[in-house]
Parts: structure tokens; sequence; C-alpha cells
């Protein structure tokens, strides 16, 4: 019996404002427990919200950049349960009228094309962080987080496997970089997903009962959450059992869900419009000015290389994967004239490099300028490629500019006819049994004599012209 | 309407209250008598009348994206003898 | 010998500012008052003796150096228990909130600190404004001070204190008719803004939508100089309206030639106690005399107001009640198994009776199946209410009724209905449209018991209330008798 899928998204990401969504408390992560906290986001009595501008913003940034309509009027509502991390007891969310709906993103899974509906996006508060003691008998809360706004995005239910799903939480949290509306950083909690899953076999019409799965950190838990989901439903429908409509807990750990009915079950919200909260307007100048602050998206740019730049689209993906990459991508081919090699060395050594020391593409040390310039060396001859990848791990090293590591470390080729007659004749010297092998027909034992004269030259010989004269001089 | 003292213990729960089975007694008859008089409204024709959401008309009150210093962590738990390392403090959660 | 506790705001700011009195002396004879009166009464939850006298004597060396310029400076005030007063113990009247202690002030506190006023101490209210006799408070129920068998009025001891010379003036919020009816009850004036006049950051919240704080006062012209005081936009409250700043003192005049006046015949039926209506009548008859045009008008939704608004009010009082669960501050239960029955003990003990039904009803209307039929419908009763009265103003200058249908009720004497009282009637359209209203004294049953009259005005027209009842009053004396306790 075959079965399909059916998978929808709800994410949540933090808005990179500075301040918090109802009062000035900072933002910004990893503070001492409660000490990013005041009398408003710990829900205090007779302290009131004030809503920031920004995030209204950087909600509509997210909708447009995901071809959504933007309400002319929504407002804010207040979503009513206990949880100790909630300090008012109720979240100040939007329930009938988000500020977004009705978009879409197209993703790319295997070469297809794919378009990813999005049914709304709204803005809402954050919780604070729950801290549980392993061996002891309490937990502790840690407000700080409360009150750090969030946009929730969610997606119609139309992906149907773990690929389409990674390809559209790759594509996702690309735009919200591009766009500058959070750091989507999944391991700092500022980009969650949360999952919904139903199976139902294929030609049916009818939806299966669907779960949700929450506590997802990583892609990775992502996709083995959604493959581990489908196959426990399908065995429990081959069962003969029936889905409950529930939300899990996935464990990393264990690989597999746990039931949470216990807490969301008998979860009434009572939503109701927030009387402390005036609505939200945006009319047409005010989303016009918000579509004008919208940069190139990811989608888009990936087009442009594809076409003003002749790259293969593999490349034009990876390239574009982050903004900051595409930025340094784009200034280094732009300023060597070199767009292919401009992305081999991003793609390689850069992507290299970063993943080895951990590094984000705004702590590299040097320019693309000079990249860029290394590039240009390299073209011109004045370097080899092979000393160009020292060179690139000096740049790292001491960030200083190819040309100056160049000159002070010596590295430039030798070209010089005469010079390198005397290295291969050296070397030619030094190798009788090879010289022998080579004029009995072993063809290998020229590449041989090449590597000697290389290694003699650290590299910097011109291979070219070591062909040619050790070939002559075999001759 | 008619309310059962089941309709009065899911709403306890819900609003996280215990009441003794008298008060449970009392509530239900108490309730009846105010959800009786409720419906009253269900006498106003409110089909085409939109609900007021808030009394003055006013809409976008906003403040700017500033940071203010937060205060003072010691100030913000004094209300509260049950804190440790910096935390509030509540009897372990099972997630 | 004049009392001085029986002296306005404005006779004693005078006496103050000719240096006929110290501000210390004045502050030292109310809280010897209160110490010998308020046993009876309980207006008091808590009294700053040693702050008070300290404040005094720092405001008085202000008023020697000239630099304290405020007609309220000096002057004697209590807050509600439920506006927050920064490092002073703001219980709410209620166990859930007994030691709690904000670090932060009410925005209205603030600006009446600027304006040199002394703080005496805190009223006795229902808790968290939950009731109409002030009898729901965790502490000693209010007594009313003309009679202290009888009610002093809900949801707040504001009426009382005032009318037993506690204080100079008294600041409270209503929210369904809580500062005008105490005011009834006890023979003095009050005064509940437009809504959105004056802030609401640092009143701890009962129902969002329909509370504002508001004086409550020997006479009109106290009232209109405390209005001055605290009324402005404040950015911490959402709701808080800019307008320019008013004078409302302006509106003093005793002039009220070509002012119409609309009477709701759902205001004067049957079902108000016939002395209550009387004195109604009684003044509508001296408003007319003084140039006043007064006719009857029909305003039939004036009969769903009632429960509209405790179907609005339950609800959101539901909600921000929530809050209260031990964690952070209140009380918190000694035992409990685990993190749900630290919840449920800690607010089955902390809260009162009636908070808990009012909790119980507000999570009805607004569950799952009951929503529409309920909060919606109430939500949209409020439009019609609101469109009624808009109708209404356009005709009327002021629309007048009884404040409450009857005089104080005896101790004890709970009224026909248990959690929701339908004598709110009158005072409730003016929070569910977010209008001013005012209450004066307006006559004296044969037990010598306070009548109050109602006014509802336009909203942000609270100089038009002031001047009629400025006028009423300068043509009558109920406004000049105290009540001996």
């Amino acid at each position: 019996m075959e079965y399909e899928v059916i998978i929808g998204l709800e994410v949540h990401a933090e808005l990179s404002t500075k301040s918090k969504i109802f009062c000035s408390c900072t933002t910004e992560f990893g503070g001492d427990v409660n000490t990013h906290i005041c009398p408003i986001c710990i829900g205090m009595p007779g302290t009131l919200p004030v809503l920031n501008k920004k995030v209204v913003e950087y909600a509509v940034r997210a909708g447009l950049a995901t071809n959504c309509s933007i309400s002319e009027y929504s407002k804010m509502d207040r979503k009513n349960y206990f949880y100790p991390d909630l300090p008012k007891a109720y979240q100040i969310s939007q329930y009938d009228i988000p500020l977004c709906y009705d978009g879409y993103i197209d993703i790319d899974v295997n070469g297809t094309e794919k378009r990813i509906g999005i049914t709304r996006i709204h803005i809402e508060e954050d919780a604070g962080k729950l801290i549980h003691d392993d061996k002891g008998e309490a937990s502790f809360i840690d407000y700080n987080r409360s009150g750090v706004p969030l946009i929730e995005i969610v997606s119609e239910p139309d992906m149907r496997s773990a690929e389409e799903v990674k390809a559209y939480l790759e594509s996702l949290k690309a735009i919200l970089e591009y766009i500058n509306v959070s750091d989507c950083k999944m391991q700092e909690g500022s980009f969650r997903a949360d999952v919904n899953l139903s199976v139902r076999k294929k030609g049916e019409n009818k939806l299966g009962t669907r779960t949700e799965m929450k506590n997802l950190s990583s892609f990775r838990a992502v996709v083995r959450a959604i493959e581990g989901e489908a196959a426990r439903q399908i065995e429990e429908i081959e069962a003969g059992r029936v889905i409950v409509q529930e939300t899990r807990r996935w464990d990393e750990g264990k690989n597999m869900s746990y039931s949470m009915r216990s807490k969301e079950e008998a979860r009434d919200y009572r939503f109701f419009p927030e009387p402390d909260l005036l609505p939200v307007e945006v009319d047409e100048k005010w989303r016009e000015e918000i579509k004008n602050t919208l940069p190139e998206l990811p989608r888009d740019r990936k087009k442009r290389y594809i076409n003003d730049f002749s790259l293969p689209e593999y490349d034009a993906s990876i390239l574009t994967s982050s903004k900051m990459l595409a930025d340094f991508f784009e200034e280094t081919a732009i300023k060597s004239n070199n767009a292919k090699a401009a992305s081999n060395w991003v793609m390689g050594e850069v992507l290299r490099v970063l993943n080895e020391k951990q590094m984000e593409v705004q702590e590299i040390p040097f320019t693309a300028e000079y990249l860029a310039e290394l590039i240009t060396l390299i073209d011109k001859g004045v370097i080899s490629g092979t000393i160009g990848k020292t060179v690139f791990e000096e740049m790292f090293n001491s960030g200083k500019n190819p040309e100056t590591i160049v000159e002070e470390k010596g590295l430039k080729v030798i070209n010089d006819q005469e010079e390198i007659l005397n290295i291969v004749s050296e070397v030619l010297k030094k190798n009788v049994k090879s010289v022998e092998d080579y004029k009995n027909g072993k063809r290998k034992a020229f590449g041989f004599l090449v590597g000697q004269v290389m290694k003699e030259t650290k590299g910097k010989a011109d291979p070219k012209i070591v062909n040619e004269i050790l070939k002559k001089e075999l001759e | 309407m008619k309310l059962t003292k089941d309709t009065i213990e899911h709403i306890a729960e819900l609003a996280r209250l215990d009441l003794t089975d008298n008060e449970k007694e009392e509530l239900v008859f108490e309730m009846e008598k105010v959800i009786s008089h409720f419906d009253k409204l269900g006498e106003l024709d409110t089909l085409y009348v939109k609900a007021t959401e808030h009394i003055i008309p006013l809409k976008n009150v906003f403040r700017e994206d500033e940071v203010e210093n937060s205060f003072n962590r010691e100030k913000m738990l004094k209300n509260t003898s049950k804190k440790e390392d910096g935390c509030f403090k509540v009897p372990k959660i099972l997630e | 010998m004049v009392e001085l506790c029986d002296l306005t705001v404005h006779q004693l700011s005078d006496l103050i500012k000719n240096k006929k009195i110290g501000v210390v002396e004045l502050t030292k004879t109310v809280i010897d008052r209160i110490k010998k009166a308020d046993e009876k009464i309980a207006s008091y939850i808590t009294v700053l003796e040693e702050d008070a006298i300290k404040q005094s004597e720092k405001i008085q060396d202000k008023i020697n150096k000239k630099n304290a310029n405020s007609p309220l400076a000096g002057i004697p005030m209590a807050l509600a228990d439920n506006i927050c007063t920064k490092g002073i113990k703001t219980t709410c009247a209620s166990k859930m909130l007994e030691n709690f202690i904000p670090p932060y002030s009410a925005t209205v506190y603030d600006s009446l600190l600027s304006e040199d006023v002394v703080l005496i101490g805190k009223l006795n209210m229902d808790e968290f404004s939950m009731g109409s006799l002030t009898e729901n408070s965790y502490y000693k129920p209010c007594k009313n001070p003309w009679n202290t068998d009888r009610v002093a009025g809900g949801s707040n001891g504001g009426g009382a204190a005032v009318a037993a010379g506690l204080t100079g003036f008294a600041l409270a919020s209503d929210t369904g008719g809580s500062i005008r009816q105490p005011a009834s009850f006890c023979g003095v004036v009050a005064l509940k803004p437009t809504y959105g006049l004056v802030s609401r950051y640092g009143l701890i919240a009962s129902a969002s939508s329909l509370e504002q704080i508001g004086p409550i006062t020997k006479d009109v012209t106290d009232c209109a100089l405390v209005l001055n005081a605290i009324q402005g936009h404040d950015k911490r409250d959402s709701t808080s309206i800019k307008v320019g700043y008013t004078d409302y003192t302006s509106a003093l005049v005793d002039d009220i030639k070509g002012m119409v006046i609309g009477i709701p015949k759902e205001y004067i039926t049957q079902e108000v106690e016939p002395e209550v209506k009387n004195a109604v009548l009684n003044a509508v008859k001296i408003l007319t005399n003084l140039g006043a045009k007064c006719e009857e008008f029909s305003l039939p939704i004036a009969k769903y107001a009632a429960l509209a608004y405790y179907i609005i009010s339950s609800a959101e009082a539901s909600s921000n009640l929530a809050r209260y669960d031990g964690v952070k501050y209140g009380y918190r239960a000694k035992e409990y198994r685990d993190l749900l029955d630290l919840y449920i003990k800690s607010r089955s003990e902390g809260f009162g009776k009636e908070v808990k039904k009012r909790i119980i009803l507000g999570t009805f209307v607004l569950s799952s199946g009951y929503y529409d039929k309920y909060y919606k419908k109430a939500l949209k009763v409020r439009t019609l209410i609101n469109e009624a009265f808009i109708k209404a103003f356009n005709k009327y200058d002021a629309i007048i009724g009884p404040t409450v249908p009857r005089t104080a009720y005896k101790t004890g004497e709970k009224p026909k209905e248990s959690i929701i009282n339908i004598d709110d009637m009158y005072t409730v359209s003016a929070n569910i449209a977010g209008l001013p209203s005012m209450s004066i004294p307006c006559g004296m049953d044969k037990n010598g018991l306070p009548i109050g009259l109602q006014l509802v005005g336009k909203p942000f027209r609270e100089s038009n209330l002031l001047k009629l009842a400025y006028t009423f009053e300068q043509n009558t004396d109920f406004h000049k008798r105290r009540a001996r306790i």
C-alpha cells in the first residue's frame, strides 16, 4: 500500500529588533538570567503593553517577501493558558486577522520547482525559558526571552517529503536573513519549526488525522522527525489503529516522539481581542514604503547569477543561500571580473575554512576585494594556482592583502627560462634512474620529475615552462 | 439554559480554581440565573452590527524600537520567596 | 472653630497658602481623625502615618521657599488600593496581594506627587474591584459614615473616606460605577473621566476596556482641581488619548442657560425608590429654573446595559486575573503536590468567593461554544449602546438620572441577585460607551441617607458636566452637608 505524507509547517522566527515587542528591554541573546526583564515583560500587576513599531514593519516585510497580502486592518488578541513561562497567563498574539496572509514561496527540489503556500504570518510575543533541574525537585524560569517579538509563519499543507520540508525551511530562512528581519539561528532558538503531519493512502482525497511535533532544534531533527512520524502513523494505520490528533514532543536523542496529550488536551485558548492594544492599520503608503526597503530576494539573485555570471544552478544555489555569502561572492566576482573563479574560491576554500574554524561569513578577516586581488594575481600568472592556496591560508591567518603576502614571502611565479633550465638540469642529474625510466617508456616518471622541479622551486615554477623545458632536455 | 456541575467543573479547571461541592452547586444555581439574564440580549437584533472592540477610535499606537535599561533583578524577584540562582522557582515540570 | 477635616480642598489650599495652617498640622489632624473614626467605617487598608508626616515636612519646606504652587500642594489624599504606589503595599484588598509591594508607581500617583500632595494611605475596596458594596474586601467591610449600619457602596471606600473627612480627596477606579455609586451613597462628588483621558498605567487591571481612574471629592471645584492634575496622555498606556491640556476649573461657572438635558424614561421607572425619584425630579426642576431645558426621552437600550457590562467585565477580569498564580508575586500556597496543584491552591486560597465566581463567569462567556453567544454578542450590544448615546448627544448636552435607584443598603442585605447587580444599570452605560460621568449629591432620604444625581456627557466634554454640576451646587446646599461618625 503506497502512502502519501502531507506536511505543513509552523515556523516561529524571532525578529531582530533591538527591544522587545511591548517594552524597552533588550532582545540580546545570552544575558545572565533575568537581567533583561522589567515589570511589563514579567506581567506585574498594573503594567501595560505598547507595541514596537519595528515589529510591525519587519512582519510586513516578511509578508511582502513571501508574496503575502497585507491586512489593511489587523488587531492583537489574547491567547489564554497557564504555563510558568507565560507571565501574564495569556500570550498577546493575533487570532483571526493576521497581519499577512495568502502568500507563497517557490522552492527547488531535485531540479523541480514547487510552490509552497503560506497561509498566514502574524506577530506575537515569545515566552520565557524553563530550565529543568535534572536531579532536583524544581524547575526554574528565566524571563529574558519573555516579550521578544516573534513572527509565526504558517504554511499550507503543501509539502510531501522531508526533502521538500528542508528546501522550504532553507528558502524561508534565506529570505528572512536577506530582508534582515531575523538572524534565524536555530541553535539560539531564533528560528523554530513545528511540523504538522498526516498520511493517507495514495489516491485518496480526504486528509488523514494530523499530529503536531514540537521541539525540533535543527534541520536534521526536522527531517528525522518527519521520517519517524510518517513511519509511526503508517504503522498505526496498517495495524488497524486510529491516529489521535495530538501534539507530540520529538526526542532527538532517542529518535522518537512522545505524546504531549496531557498538556495540550483541554486547552481552550478563549481568544478575545486585546483591550490594552489598538488595531494596526497598514495603508498603501506604508506598505509601499516597506516594499521599497526590500532587497533582491534569494531566488531572484540566484536566477541573476545563472544568467549574468553563467553559473550552474547548483553553484548559484549555494552562493545565494546566505545574503552575506552572496554579497561576498558578488563583490569578488565583479572586482576580479572572473565570476567562475570567484565561485570556485568561495564555494571551495572559503566555505571549507569557515566550516573548519566554525566562523560566519562576516567574520572573514579580509575583504572581498582582497579575494578578487588574489584571483587577479593568478589570472595574470603572477602566482600559480597552487601558490594561490597558500596565499589564501595566509590571508585568513593575517588578514593581509595578497600582494603584500606574495612580496613578503617571495611567492611569485618563476618563469625565467634560464633559471628553470638550471633547476631542471639539477633535477635530472639527481634523478638518473627516473630519467632512464622515462626513456624506457615509463610515462609516469615524467610526472615525477616535474614534481621534483616543483619541489625545488617550492611550487613557484611555471608548470607550463617546466613541462616544455623538461621535455626538451629529455630528448 | 441548563448548566451542569460538569460544566462548572470544566470551567473551574480552565481557570485553575478548586471549588468545594457546595460551591459548585451554589454556582450552578447562581450561574443559571445569571446566564438566563444574559440570554435576554438575544432580544436585540445584532445580525448586521459590528462588534466594538475598542471604544476609542485610535489606531497605530506604537513605540520606537529603543532599548532602555532593564530593571534590577533583585527588585524583580523581591515579591517572591521561591527563587534560586536568579530564577523564579516552581515545582519540577515534566515535559 | 471650623473642623479642618470638613473643609474642601480649595478651602484648605487657601489656608495653606496664606499660612493659616501648616501641612504637617493638617496631615496630623487627618490622621488623628482616622485613628478615632476609621474603626467604625474601615475605609482604609493602610495608613502611612510616618511617611505622610515626613512628606508633609518636605512640602511645607517647599511652600516656604515658594516652590510649591500647585492648588493641591499640601493636600491630604487617599488612593484606592488597586493603584500602584512604589515601595508601598498595594493589595487590591485581596489575600492574593496581601504583601505585594510594587517597584513602580501608577502614572496618576506620579502626577499627583509632582503636585505636592500628601499620601495619607491606601483605601479599602472590594477585592479586585468586584462588588458593589465594598463588602468583598479581604479585610473589613467598609461602612457608610452617615449610618454605620449601611454600606459605603462599592467597589471602594473613597466615598466613605471623603464623606467622613478622613482625607482631602480620594482617587479610585470606576469600572461600572465604582466611584460614582459610593459617592452617591455617601453624599459626595465623583467623576469618571472619558475613557482614555486618564492613564491606566499602574492601575491593577480588572476590566481593561471599561475602567478609568477618577476623583472623589467634597465638591465640584475640588473635582476640577484634581482632574486637572491627573489628565493627560501617557505613552506607557496605549489606550491613552492625546488631547491638549484642559483647565477644568474654567468650567466652574454658574450658568447653564440654554443647556439641553435629557432624562431617559428608563431611568425613572418604578424600579427607582420613590424618595430617590423625587430627589432627581426635584433636581430637574432646579436645573430648569436655572435656565436649562430638560426633557424626557426614550433610551430602550439602557435596560440591556448591565447585561453587556457583566459579560465584558467578567471576561476581561478572568483574563487579567489569570496572572495571579503564586509564582512571581502574590500569595503562594504553602503545600502543593506539583505545578498544577500550586496554581489551583494558590488561586483558590488567595482569591475570595466573589472573585472566584466572577472568574468562573468570565471564563464561561469566553469559552469554546459560548463565545459568540455571550462575549461577541456583548461587544455588538456595546455598539448599539454607543450608537444610542451618540444619537442622544446630538440633541442633549447631558443625560441625567439617579446614580443608583436607591440609597445605601443595610449591611448584610444582599442585592436581589448575586454576582450581578441590576442596580448597576444606571452607571454602567458610561463605562461601556467610554463617556464621562459624574455623581453629585441631590438630596437625602427620610433616614438621612444621601441621594446621588448622575450626569453623563459626550466624550471629552467633562467641562459640560462640571458646569452643570457646579451651577447646581451653587444653587443648593447638599454638598455642604457633612457626616458625623
